[in-house]
């Protein structure tokens, strides 16, 4: 428990989720959307993973597949999950449940939907921790007073009475966070974890969750919307776009040298200090309708580059520089 | 009166704000005597100058929206003054304020709650037209399609409504309705906000074609600072309902001089480790505007605080050419 209680932790360098071809589909009356359309990506213990992708990319709904959190009619179509060594695509409720909260931490973007409004924080953390560990009440409460204290609640002794309401944004999110990591997950994957958050607050956040994450030698998944702060926290970056992953490549390979259109579009979309009187290098158009995806590269209609294979859908290389990109430019 | 930060006092300013404040009597304890009051806007003063874009920065309850509405007059200011064009807004008689309306227009945030869902484009983009009666209604189409083509839509979407539209064409739609009247000052609240980058660049770059072409004058209000910083001529940082620091953009973000801007600009994401600059990290929240703190409304979360700070509320000084902070110990990092 907390930081002394590593016997969890898996050593690093070992490969803790792999996701395989994964292909996850919502049929609607008008057509079936491929939300995420083969996805494949490893995730190593104690490692941080950024996913980053705009609205449509499929990041959110992969972070769900992940969880077995995909509500009907929407299931996993293909492709599998692999926690430590185990297939977890297809499990039943009761054994997903208990991988998810004890293995998986998770922490999503509006503290209040994963906080029940008529219970104190404090007993919601508790059940949690009793959720999984046979415990008594009054150590899971000392226990819940510690992670209060662990994600930086000043006066935990107070804090852990009080609902949720009568908490700011930013410290809700942080009892959230205390109970994605109160049964010390070795995995925790965070969906814009800290989007609602103001920036000052962000900066908190972010500080606990890269400090945690190396204390407790906890693997960190990142999803976002925001390339700035996937590029502050993560080491690897993978790049989706239309239920695809376009790039995958280090953090600074991404921010500073980019090498499928997608991300060179997205990074110089940025405006930065150094852009100030200059037109920003937007990408043209809009993403397509999720019913209409192209059947290739789902990037081929607003991309600066296509060309006549972009009908197909490239595969996944990987250049000298060990990043990988999915883009007939680099075949 | 404080000092109003003025950077070219030669011409004119378009708008001038002199102490504004915005307060909201709140419903309070029938049996207290007291009433409380939000002070939402709490003696704002600034200048902006004709074809200056102005941003305006703060996190969420700053007062930085509820300043933006209170010069479009969506919200009744509660004193002080808003100068357009050397007069003040609030001695108008309602035709010269009618008038006045077509000068001052507001993007909103949210293209989806802001365009009426059962309108058609034609009707949301002429309807100022259609209030300001200018223009025969037979004609009203025909420019009402010609400011379509201007931010980027097609003529043929003048008959459709909201909801066929992608979010950046609706703050495309948003914007055109805005431009309708060729008005010479455009206050853009959180206007890219609920966009994603990709979009949210193109809308950006039509703004300052439309600043160009139409020489509009901007107040661009927003949370987020790398998208001020890069649209903005000079920036005001809000704090609690007051500007607690205003200077030219990029002489603020590399040299801010007030604690509360230094921490906020230090948490820019990415921002610690492409700028060499240490995060500051601050403690505690904001207050509650119900209850402002005396003095410096910063002091109860700053490091430099001292006993002046609670008892003397720190004038926005000029501390450097154009550049104002409200500070008692401003200087820089």
């Amino acid at each position: 428990m907390g930081t002394d209680g590593l016997a969890n932790a898996a050593p690093s360098g070992t490969t803790l989720l792999e996701v395989r071809d994964l292909h996850t589909y919502f049929p609607t009356r008008r057509g079936v959307v491929k939300a995420v359309n083969g996805v494949s990506f490893e995730v190593e213990a104690a490692s941080s993973l950024g996913i980053v992708g705009e609205s449509g990319s499929g990041k959110s709904v992969m972070s769900l597949s992940i969880m077995g959190l995909i509500e009907p009619p929407g299931y996993i179509a293909s492709g599998s999950v692999i926690f430590k060594g185990r297939d977890i695509t297809g499990l039943r409720d009761a054994e997903m449940r208990s991988i998810r909260g004890r293995e998986i931490g998770l922490v999503f973007q509006e503290p209040m939907s994963a906080l029940n409004p008529v219970y104190k924080v404090g007993d919601q953390v508790i059940e949690a921790l009793r959720a999984h560990a046979r415990i008594g009440r009054s150590e899971a409460r000392d226990r819940a007073i510690e992670l209060f204290r662990l994600v930086g609640i000043p006066a935990p002794e107070q804090r852990v009475k009080e609902y949720p309401r009568s908490l700011s944004g930013g410290m809700r999110q942080r009892v959230v966070i205390a109970m994605a990591i109160a049964n010390n997950p070795q995995l925790a994957i965070l969906d814009e974890p800290t989007t609602a958050l103001d920036v000052t607050t962000q900066a908190q956040i972010l500080d606990l969750v890269r400090d945690l994450g190396e204390r407790l030698e906890t693997a960190v998944v990142l999803i976002t919307h925001d390339i700035a702060v996937v590029s502050e926290m993560c080491s690897q970056v993978i790049v989706m776009y239309g239920g695809r992953i376009m790039e995958r490549a280090t953090s600074a390979q991404i921010v500073d040298d980019p090498k499928h259109p997608y991300t060179v579009g997205l990074i110089s979309s940025v405006p930065s200090p150094e852009l100030k009187g200059q037109r920003l290098r937007a990408i043209d158009g809009s993403v397509p309708n999720p019913l209409a995806m192209p059947s290739g590269c789902p990037f081929a209609t607003r991309c600066p580059n296509v060309m006549e294979q972009c009908a197909a859908m490239p595969p996944t290389v990987t250049l000298n520089d060990r990043r990988q990109v999915a883009c007939w430019l680099f075949q | 009166m404080l000092a109003v930060p003025m950077t070219n006092p030669g011409q004119g300013p378009l708008l001038e704000i002199q102490d504004l404040k915005t307060h909201f009597p709140m419903r309070g304890n029938p049996f207290s005597r007291t009433k409380s009051v939000v002070k939402a806007v709490d003696g704002v003063s600034f200048t902006v100058q004709p074809g200056e874009t102005l941003g305006l920065v703060g996190e969420s309850g700053c007062g930085k929206t509820t300043l933006g509405r209170s010069i479009v007059r969506l919200e009744q200011p509660t004193s002080g003054q808003v100068l357009f064009e050397g007069r003040d807004l609030r001695d108008l008689p309602p035709k010269e304020m009618k008038r006045v309306r077509r000068d001052i227009q507001m993007i909103f945030q949210d293209p989806k709650g802001s365009l009426d869902p059962r309108m058609r484009v034609s009707e949301i983009v002429g309807e100022g037209l259609a209030v300001q009666d200018t223009v025969p209604r037979n004609d009203r189409d025909e420019l009402v399609s010609e400011m379509l083509a201007v931010v980027g839509l097609r003529k043929e979407y003048l008959h459709r409504y909201p909801h066929e539209f992608s979010g950046g064409q609706r703050q495309r739609i948003g914007i055109a309705r805005a431009l309708m009247l060729h008005p010479k000052l455009v206050i853009a609240d959180e206007a890219v906000s609920a966009l994603d980058v990709s979009v949210q660049s193109q809308v950006l770059n039509l703004l300052a074609d439309l600043q160009r072409d139409f020489q509009l004058t901007y107040v661009f209000i927003a949370h987020d600072l790398s998208v001020v910083e890069y649209i903005s001529d000079r920036v005001g940082v809000m704090y609690l309902g007051k500007i607690v620091e205003i200077a030219p953009a990029g002489e603020l973000y590399a040299n801010p001089l007030m604690p509360y801007s230094q921490a906020l600009l230090s948490a820019i994401p990415g921002g610690p480790r492409t700028r060499g600059r240490q995060r500051i990290a601050l403690r505690g929240e904001v207050p509650s505007p119900l209850d402002p703190p005396s003095g410096c409304p910063f002091r109860t979360r700053c490091w430099k605080a001292q006993d002046i700070c609670s008892s003397v509320p720190p004038p926005l000084v000029e501390q450097e050419p154009g550049h104002f902070a409200a500070c008692h110990f401003a200087e820089a990092i």
